[in-house]
């Protein structure tokens, strides 16, 4: 039986550098991956999207913060809000945040420097569709590259974060950036969009170093499958 | 009219960027207490009323200019 390849939409901002990267992660683990111009105002029928990492609008003003007025990104609030499954990853997760579709903000590493390593995360929720491969608690190496991934929430916003388990991913033991409560990643109330600084399409073959990333894209393609089947 | 619109880290928010700066005057010699990074938005626009041009001025730092998480800001309006 030949297994349903669920259309997946890759954003391309200008200044996106991981897209390619993102689509033939995708690709790999069973997506097809469609590539949409951020200029577009409408997304193809996909199952789900991906923010790619990158720099888009050469992180003007704040990353993040003008790639939210992109009409592509109006289709994806739309897209999110009748549940349909969104990932942002770095660069994506700025833009989630700054559109709002995620809690907190990503400030300057707290060293100013521009980290690229391989970081320990571990995954506090198996429930979502990005981490429904992942064991309780399970620790993933995937790499960071970044220069702003210094997640910030007061403590009013991040005590209800905890109360609502809406933290996915933390660093474990090493914090890279100085990210309040250790937060890698964060989802949205309804748990459908999911954002996080380390980049789980660049480790999806062990012969670079770690496998660790197709637990969560692989995640998406099955839950994005599931949608397709389910005719939502 | 012209506007400055001045974004600052809000109080009690780390800024690095400040802290870095405060330890590179103090090895140039200065005596410094403490540095905040900010950034400076100068405006030049259409309006006819400074009320109205106050109200769009707030709503383009609510909107744009500043993240109010982590960022405060201040409007000086010239009506001159």
């Amino acid at each position: 039986m030949i297994e349903l390849r669920p259309q997946i939409a890759v954003v391309v901002f200008p200044g996106s550098n991981d897209d390619h990267d993102a689509t033939w992660a995708l690709g790999a683990l069973g997506a097809e991956p469609v590539l949409v111009w951020h200029a577009e105002p409408q997304l193809p029928a996909v199952s789900g999207v991906v923010l790619p990492g990158g720099f888009s609008y050469g992180d003007y003003l704040r990353c993040g913060a003008l790639a939210r007025f992109a009409p592509a990104m109006a289709a994806v609030a739309d897209f999110a809000a009748e549940g349909g499954l969104v990932l942002g990853i770095c660069n994506g997760f700025q833009i989630l945040c700054e559109a709002g579709l995620l809690p907190g903000v990503l400030r300057p590493n707290n060293s100013l420097r521009f980290l690229c390593r391989d970081v320990v995360v571990r995954v506090e929720r198996t429930d979502t569709p990005f981490t429904r491969r992942c064991e309780p608690h399970q620790r993933l190496t995937i790499p960071i590259k970044h220069g702003e991934g210094c997640w910030f929430a007061d403590e009013a916003l991040l005590s209800e974060l905890v109360d609502l388990d809406q933290i996915v991913l933390c660093y474990d033991g090493d914090n890279p950036n100085g990210s309040v409560h250790d937060v890698a990643g964060v989802c949205n109330p309804e748990g459908n969009v999911l954002g996080l600084m380390p980049h789980p399409e660049h480790a999806v073959d062990p012969l670079l170093g770690s496998g660790d990333g197709a637990l969560i894209l692989a995640s998406l393609v099955d839950a994005a499958r599931e949608r397709v089947l389910a005719g939502v | 009219m012209k506007a400055t619109i001045l974004v600052r880290p809000k109080e009690g928010i780390l800024d690095p960027q400040g802290q870095a700066v405060e330890s590179a005057l103090r090895h140039l010699g200065f005596s410094i207490a403490g540095a905040r990074i900010g950034r400076v938005v100068d405006l030049d626009f259409e309006a006819d009323d400074p009320a109205e041009a106050q109200l769009q001025l707030e709503r383009m730092c609510e909107q744009l200019l500043a993240n109010t998480l982590i960022e405060s800001y201040e409007i000086d309006l010239e009506t001159a």
